[in-house]
């Protein structure tokens, strides 16, 4: 458990990162270090260098707006489930960070670093896209931003180029919003996560949204699902149905020693129903 | 540095590059380590007609590894990053072997061998008869037979091993620093591989964080540190990480089962026999032939009368992490098979679980009970444990409230375990008998300072299980000092006399009988102190709560400080007495102590994700006289939660290729305390006469108990659904693939 030496920087504010980004080589961003320090102490990593952004001021922090919230990078998932305005705008999201791992975890581990290592037994990554987040990418040229969608590619990779930095989350207002995960015993980390939502008008649904995390090299959106619901009566037998067609959305499922491909994809369908069972419950 | 292969021939290792890196101080080999003189690692358990193969085990490897994580070479450097940095260096070049992991193939046609003269991997054949087996099963109305797989686990004590060696070479000394749980054996093996006299090695132990038997071997490492000492002529230190932990350090249990049990129709249990495939892992550790063996077939009758019973046990070398003790050691996977076949009797015989095992209890007894093995259980009231844990249970109310789950398609399981289990080991004589190459007795020093402060120095070495307050505790109240005036000191080689050490429920079964010897001397002196004092004669001389009184004259009194202090100074005093007041005593027990117990687990089962809740588990344990009811209940709650761990979420699995899949915390689940319900206990007091506190072992009753209660109840949520048979742990996958091919079939 003992990492290959490295050099580490510690920058004050996003532009001087921005800069040791650039000129040091073979160096990689710290945000909370609950992902790259375990990989450097098995030497699965071994980054010449480490840029700690997680002390940048203007990089943490929690600003409510009218249709959301927006939420600095290096933001703890502590601090995110302790917030009262998370709670207020969107407590699927206080929920969901109050959940991870465990409180050594969530006082030091962040939305972004954990946004942008897209672990698919991350949390995050599956809320993230059922929400519709939007991330603010800064780099040389400047900003951009990158919808959920649009952001994580595969397994371990995003669509950050190099040289950029997440540097803010913007999440949409949901009240209605549910996510389920099925924890392994070890890691604490989601085996499956599934994140749910539904709008309903006079018992019928007019919108619902349907993400699994975990199971795939990326949180992947059950379309077929979402659609079986929409338009239709909110009720058990049309849950049920939507959730039969979480399976579809699931191609080349992960598989370890501890839960199967196929066991991850049935346990996506078990909790999409349980998901949207009390997703349903809120809405009304 | 370690072997990334299973089984691989070492071509060649080339230390240059290393050896020159910032910081180096040496690197070495294994040849260089057997060059000058350390010897292969010895085992010291070889059970008597077993026919058992000890293959050489060298402390590093020279040719061949054998297991991911054999040791290949030592870097020492001056600090850690250093050391990790040059290990990355060696370069060696290794001929990958065929590889097998699993301890019934390696015994097929075809499987790659481990060592030379070790055919079919089988290192030992052992077997136990009792009865005649044979007619019991001709004459039985219902046979039942079942596979099971008691799977590897991975102990994981708190504090991982460490080990600090400092060699003078002007006095051919070694202090050894070292995590062991038995100091003086851990000598005793030194002297034998370092070539350093036993006299001239002083190990220390000092307060280790747990081991549940891991530390009870002496390991590679110990010699690697005092080699690279005496090589350098500085000390050397070793620190295992959690990696190394899980790869180096001993495992335990890994057996594959076949058995049968026999009974009449009215449910009285006629026979039981079992094959059984140990994995022994790629060498032997200490004592690891005796824990499927003595420890575990010898105990197969469980709280039961069987009258015949027949095991064989196969040892099986394979290309994984050496298996040894681990808590319980042989008795968890005695006591799951006895408990899970009779569960499986009740099911085929429709009776109730409960009541079947009421009818073969072995009745209460106080003068011993044979059991078919031919072991002398030495105290017992198995049903009174049982009936007390049924009313704790409510175990009509339970089953009343499965029904009526069920009804609503909701999985309630209820699950028992009757056990008894061997431990406070034991009569040196047997010890002997069963090829255990040292003693079990055990031996304590009490010593009074001039100011009536006392020193207790014990052969055994408590890492956690708390003597140090037992113990004072006894002292305490047997001789009239407070508690807080009691040190008792342990883990010493130089600073304790000679004992075997702490494992396998014995340091107070076995250790108060030491310590009880050397507080009866300590009394009988002070009462001849006492008499010259008040110029009495000491047949006169009484004791009671902390006075030596005249006989009839409570009031003519010296207390044992008064004793204490004319006895370490000695200026009027009785002629020819010896001064001071310090006494020791050793104590080898008649017979082992035979705790026992029942326990009723409560689960629920997610029958649509396979998760298994535990609901409520009761614990109705019986260690004879109670001495500090925290420390056994501490005892109890983290033996059940191991045990709860192997039944729901524990084990270790490897690859074909030998690699561990679950090498780390992050895919190896250890219990959690969220995971539990709040335990409820209770006692029933059955004093031994094996020792003169009445006392029998409680440190491994929990991890013995739950495994089998878990899984039974588990087994019995699932029954309506079909469900025969599920191999631990007891996943969600695994659960939910048995209810789901039970719905198939």
């Amino acid at each position: 458990m003992i990492p290959a030496a490295f050099e580490y920087h510690r920058p004050k504010n996003i532009a001087e990162a921005l800069k040791l980004l650039k000129t040091v080589k073979g160096a990689r961003l710290l945000a909370g270090g609950h992902s790259l320090l375990p990989a450097m102490k098995l030497r699965l990593a071994s980054p010449a260098a480490l840029i700690d952004i997680g002390r940048i001021k203007e990089l943490s922090g929690i600003k409510s707006a009218k249709d959301g919230l927006q939420i600095g990078a290096m933001t703890t998932h502590a601090a995110i489930a302790a917030s009262d305005a998370v709670r207020k705008i969107c407590p699927v999201l206080s929920e969901t960070a109050g959940n991870i791992g465990d409180m050594q975890v969530r006082n030091r581990g962040t939305i972004g670093g954990s946004i942008a290592h897209a672990d698919p037994a991350a949390d995050y990554p599956t809320l993230m896209l059922l929400l519709g987040a939007k991330f603010t990418a800064t780099g040389p040229k400047g900003k951009r931003e990158i919808s959920a969608d649009d952001f994580f590619v595969d397994l371990f990779t995003t669509a950050l180029k190099p040289g950029e930095i997440l540097t803010s989350i913007h999440v949409p207002a949901e009240s209605a919003a549910v996510y389920l995960k099925h924890r392994h015993p070890a890691s604490s980390f989601a085996v499956v996560g599934v994140a749910a939502l539904i709008s309903a008008k006079n018992g019928k649904c007019n919108r619902a949204g349907i993400v699994v995390g975990g199971v795939t090299a990326i949180p992947v959106r059950a379309e077929a699902a979402e659609k079986a619901l929409t338009g239709q009566a909110v009720n058990e037998s049309n849950i049920e149905r939507a959730a039969a067609a979480v399976a579809e959305a699931i191609k080349k499922p992960l598989s370890d020693s501890y839960a199967s491909g196929e066991f991850r994809t049935h346990l996506a369908t078990v909790m999409t129903r349980r998901a949207l069972t009390q997703a349903a419950a809120k809405a009304r | 540095m370690r072997s990334p292969y299973a089984h691989a021939k070492i071509r060649r290792i080339d230390i240059k590059k290393a050896a020159s890196m910032p910081g180096v101080l040496g690197v070495f080999t294994g040849r260089q380590m057997k060059d000058a003189g350390f010897g292969p690692i010895p085992c010291a358990w070889v059970v008597p007609g077993s026919n058992t193969k000890t293959p050489p085990y060298p402390p590093i490897a020279i040719d061949t590894v054998r297991y991911v994580g054999n040791a290949v070479a030592i870097v020492v450097a001056r600090d850690r990053y250093q050391v990790r940095d040059a290990a990355d260096a060696v370069d060696v070049d290794y001929e990958p072997l065929g590889v097998t992991v699993d301890a019934f193939r390696a015994t097929q046609k075809g499987a790659p061998q481990l060592h030379g003269d070790v055919p079919d991997n089988i290192c030992f054949h052992w077997h136990v008869t009792g009865g005649d087996v044979e007619a019991a099963f001709k004459s039985a109305d219902v046979v039942v037979k079942e596979r099971i797989i008691n799977q590897r686990l991975i102990p994981n004590a708190m504090e991982p091993r460490a080990s600090l060696a400092q060699y003078s070479s002007a006095a051919g000394e070694v202090t050894l620093w070292t995590t062991t749980q038995n100091p003086h054996i851990t000598r005793f093996l030194l002297s034998l591989d370092t070539g350093i006299p036993e006299h001239k090695i002083r190990v220390i132990a000092p307060e280790v964080g747990g081991g549940f038997g891991s530390k009870i071997p002496h390991y590679p490492e110990e010699s690697m540190v005092i080699f690279a000492s005496k090589a350098l002529n500085r000390p050397v230190k070793w620190t295992e990480s959690r990696s190394e932990n899980y790869r180096a350090t001993i495992h335990g249990r890994d057996h594959i089962q076949e058995v049968e049990i026999a009974a009449k129709k009215d449910g009285t249990i006629v026979g039981l026999r079992a094959k059984v495939w140990a994995n022994l892992g790629a060498y032997l550790s200490t004592a690891s032939t005796g824990i499927p063996t003595i420890l575990h077939g010898l105990m197969l009758s469980g709280a039961y009368k069987i009258p015949n019973i027949h095991e064989d046990v196969y040892g099986v070398f394979t290309n994984t992490t050496p298996v040894d003790a681990y808590r319980g050691a042989g008795r968890p996977e005695a006591t799951f098979l006895v408990e899970r076949m009779v569960d499986l009797l009740a099911r085929k015989l429709k009776m109730d679980p409960a009541e079947l095992r009421r009818k073969n209890l072995i009745p209460p007894f106080k003068d011993g009970y044979t059991v078919a093995t031919g072991l002398v259980y030495d105290t017992g009231n198995y049903e009174a444990a049982l009936d007390k844990a049924l009313k704790m249970a409510d175990y009509k109310g339970l089953r009343k409230q499965q029904a009526d789950m069920r009804a609503k398609g909701q999985y309630l399981g209820i699950g028992f375990c009757t056990y008894a289990e061997i431990c406070g080991l034991g009569p040196s004589q047997v010890a002997g008998a069963v090829g255990f190459g040292g003693g079990l007795w055990e031996s304590a020093i009490v010593r009074f300072h001039p100011s009536g402060k006392v020193n207790v120095m014990v052969g055994i070495s408590p890492h956690g299980q708390g003597e140090e307050t037992t113990f004072a505790q006894i002292v305490a109240s047997e001789l009239g000092v407070a508690v807080e005036d009691v040190e008792v000191l342990h883990g010493d080689t130089d600073q304790t006399p000679m004992g075997w050490g702490t494992y396998g429920s014995r340091s107070t079964a076995v250790g108060s009988g030491a310590l009880m010897g050397a507080i009866q001397k300590i009394k009988d002196k002070s009462k001849i102190v006492t008499a010259h004092l008040l110029e009495a004669s000491p047949d006169d001389i009484e004791y009671a709560d902390g006075k030596f009184f005249v006989r009839g004259s409570p009031g003519k009194f010296k207390t044992i400080q008064d004793v204490a202090l004319m006895a370490n100074v000695a200026w009027n005093y009785p002629k020819g007495l010896e001064p001071g007041l310090e006494a020791s005593a050793f104590f080898d027990p008649p017979n082992f102590v035979y705790p026992f117990g029942a326990h009723i687990a409560v689960v629920q089962v997610d029958a649509e994700t396979g998760e298994v809740t535990l609901k409520r588990y009761i614990a109705v344990d019986d260690c004879g006289r109670v001495i500090n009811p925290m420390i056994v209940e501490g005892q109890v709650h983290g033996g059940i939660a191991q045990g709860v761990g192997q039944a729901l979420w524990e084990g270790a699995v490897y690859d074909d290729d030998g690699q561990l899949l679950t090498g780390s915390m992050m895919d190896y689940a250890l219990p959690k305390a969220a995971f539990f319900p709040k335990f409820e206990l209770a006692m029933t007091e059955t004093p031994t006469s094996v020792n003169p506190l009445g006392v029998k072992g409680i440190g491994e009753t929990g991890t013995i108990a739950s495994t089998p209660a878990v899984y039974n109840a588990v087994a019995d949520a699932l029954a309506p659904l079909g469900v025969e048979r599920i191999n631990m742990p007891l996943t969600p996958e695994r659960v939910w693939r048995a209810i789901r091919d039970a719905k198939r079939s």
